[in-house]
């Protein structure tokens, strides 16, 4: 789990591009095998994909859009992975960061969006953040294991969304349980404005202002890892704490901070999925975008410029895929889900089956250097 | 005065209906944890085995063949989390979490190929389910109060399943207590160099039980689809697997106090389906959602430490690497 030791002699290239594109291969021939399975051509079902995702401009605006909140999950996965913590409660911090954003939006009627977002965003991120920040402190103070006590934070973010959205929260006289719609001043404009700017009509694209928010963060998370005191903290105790103890780090406040700031990043999935499409708060808007930040991150090798890569990739196979099973009625859009857990199996609990072939392959052949590496 | 006991009656027959998945699940995760193998994947095998059973059972019309096709899928993913875990000393949490999301999508992908239901199998008559057992003399004494109908629906009544899960309970304990196998299982859980250098292999006996986690996890999900259910829906399994890994921290990692967790859980479902809408005298009506979560919050205060301190077998979590 821990982010990229490197102290095999794998050369650079190897472990950023190699590893990942063989995981990827992988992936792609299990899904294939699943495919056939259900009787379809894999050459076929998969072109067809990647046509669907980047074929045409309103495919590749789905593609981002998914993106989108793919890279604040995957950035929220990443940074606990460096601290040393998996972080599998994504799913409930995007949805309770969420809820901060979508009450900050029917709370600031009347005003534009430009000055909604920056509050929004606060809101998102202090919701995700007291959301994660909980089962960290849980773990760094009392020993709790923090997979399950983020697991059964989902389930808690679940009931209370449910609670929320089904009373206080409901539309007047409506059934469904969604808030009421936010003023369409506090709307995020995204590419069909832009459009309209120009001149085009255009049917509804949900890509918006959120992405730049996200390659942002994006910016934000690689300085703050690489750049900061802190940053370098969460990494000396995600690579032993003992030692991080023994170098007068506190890894208990480190551990807190690092889940706080993961569950801020998953919180933001509100400002896309929200402010940005929904525009009201929606029963399981994050719809899995959480979970599948764990794939996004794994396979990014926990780098926000790999986690902008494989969030792409993700977001294609979540518009190749729903447009797949529009074309093909026996193939349902959760082949996505078989490809992610495939990736987080082949990169992440199988990370070390193909890298020592790889480190044999790779290594130079004259047998005295073999022990002493630069 | 009756219409009370026939509420606790139902109470009690649903607690026991609810709790047979999570019996079955927890002592699955029992062998596996104890065997020093974290297994949060108990929630996909259950699915996958819920799958294989509903679908093998509306093709060949035979509950039996059902069964034995939840156990195989479930064997199958469980040997995977082995080879990962074991083999390859993966991380064992992120090969659960894999096999929990391929579970969930590939029962997805198939039950809508195969069957195109939306992602359901066919319904499936009695012929195709396991079904309520009918108990000697539950007709003689139903005019018993209370007792008579608590042997004729919550003693009797259930399914081939249920007593096949409230068996596991005292054969696990006797298993893991008072067998060779079960001494070195919890001791490789504790501290497998030990086993290693007593010459029994630390690999071999994790894969055991391992493979017996999966054979549980298939029983469990073919329960959901075949004998309380009557066919598969997409995650029909809702979270059951993380409850039972719960019910097993909350047991301590012991049969018997584990079966207790389960019941302690099932019985507030069983609640909540109940409790829907009712005011509560001095409270008033309670949201649901409360009820629902009690199982959760529980757990993370177990956790926590502050109710009662749960400490996982030793070498949980960690891949034993022989030479160092």
């Amino acid at each position: 789990m821990s982010a990229s030791t490197n102290t095999d002699g794998l050369p650079r290239w190897a472990t950023l591009a190699l590893l990942p594109a063989i995981n990827l291969g992988a992936a792609l021939v299990v899904s294939s095998l699943v495919i056939l399975a259900i009787g379809q051509d894999p050459v076929t079902a998969l072109a067809f994909m990647v046509k669907g995702a980047v074929g045409s401009g309103t495919g590749f605006s789905y593609t981002l859009y998914y993106a989108t909140s793919l890279i604040f999950t995957g950035l929220a996965v990443a940074i606990a992975n460096h601290t040393g913590l998996f972080n599998i409660g994504g799913e409930g911090q995007a949805y309770v960061g969420g809820l901060g954003s979508g009450l900050v939006c029917l709370a600031l009627t009347g005003w534009p969006w430009y000055a909604v977002l920056p509050v929004a965003v606060l809101a998102g991120a202090l919701f995700g953040a007291v959301w994660g920040l909980v089962p960290g402190y849980l773990q760094a103070y009392r020993g709790s294991h923090i997979v399950i006590t983020t697991i059964m934070f989902n389930f808690l973010a679940s009931a209370l969304m449910v609670y929320l959205l089904g009373g206080p929260l409901i539309e007047h006289g409506q059934m469904a349980p969604e808030s009421r719609e936010f003023a369409e001043s506090t709307f995020l404009p995204g590419v069909k404005e832009i459009a309209a700017a120009l001149g085009y009509r255009t049917s509804t694209l949900p890509l918006n202002l959120s992405l730049i928010v996200a390659l942002l963060c994006a910016a934000v998370v690689w300085f703050f890892i690489w750049h900061t005191r802190w940053g370098f903290q969460m990494r000396t105790v995600g690579a032993n704490d003992a030692a991080a103890r023994y170098a007068g780090i506190n890894a208990r406040t480190t551990i807190v901070v690092a889940m706080a700031i993961s569950g801020a990043l998953a919180g933001l999935v509100g400002i896309n999925e929200l402010q940005g499409v929904q525009h009201r708060i929606t029963l399981n808007f994050q719809a899995g975008m959480g979970f599948t930040g764990i794939a996004v991150a794994l396979m990014g090798r926990n780098h926000p410029l790999g986690i902008i890569l494989s969030a792409l990739l993700f977001g294609a196979l979540y518009q190749g895929g729903a447009e797949l099973s529009f074309e093909y009625n026996e193939i349902s859009p959760r082949l996505v889900v078989v490809i992610q857990g495939v990736v987080i199996l082949f990169s992440g609990a199988l990370e070390h089956m193909f890298r020592p072939a790889l480190v044999r392959l790779l290594k130079p052949r004259a047998p005295s250097g073999a022990g002493q590496r630069a | 005065m009756d219409d009370t006991a026939l509420w606790i009656v139902s109470l009690l027959a649903s607690t026991v209906r609810l709790a047979t998945p999570l019996v079955l699940a927890a002592l699955a995760g029992f062998y596996s944890e104890r065997a020093g193998v974290v297994d949060i994947g108990l929630e996909g095998k259950m699915l996958t085995g819920a799958f294989a059973a509903a679908a093998t059972a509306a093709v060949t019309g035979s509950p039996w063949l059902g069964l034995a096709a939840a156990i195989a899928a479930s064997l199958v993913l469980a040997l995977v989390h082995g080879f990962a875990c074991i083999t390859h000393r993966g991380n064992q949490v992120v090969a659960g979490v894999a096999i929990n999301t391929i579970a969930a999508g590939l029962t997805a992908v198939l039950s809508n190929a195969w069957f195109d239901l939306g992602g359901r199998t066919p319904s499936l008559d009695g012929a195709q389910r396991f079904l309520g057992l009918h108990f000697p003399l539950a007709d003689a004494v139903h005019g018993v109060p209370l007792l008579g109908r608590f042997y004729g629906e919550v003693i009797g009544g259930q399914n081939i399943l249920v007593y096949l899960a409230a068996l596991a309970v005292p054969a696990t304990s006797w298993v893991a207590y008072r067998t060779r196998f079960g001494l070195r299982l919890r001791a490789v859980g504790e501290n497998p160099a030990a086993v290693d250098t007593a010459g029994i292999s630390v690999t071999w006996l994790r894969y055991r039980a391992v493979l017996i986690t999966g054979a549980l996890c298939g029983v469990a999900g073919a329960y959901l689809s075949t004998a309380q259910g009557a066919g598969f829906q997409e995650n029909m399994t809702a979270g059951k697997g993380y409850l039972a890994l719960a019910a097993l921290i909350l047991g301590k990692w012991r049969p018997y106090p584990t079966l207790a967790g389960c019941l302690l859980f099932a019985m507030t479902d069983a609640l909540q389906a109940r409790l829907q809408g009712v005011a509560l005298p001095g409270i008033g009506p309670v949201p649901v959602q409360i009820i629902e979560v009690l199982p959760y919050i529980l757990t993370v205060l177990l956790l926590a430490g502050f109710v009662g301190k749960s400490v996982p077998p030793k070498a949980a979590g960690q891949a034993y690497v022989k030479d160092r």
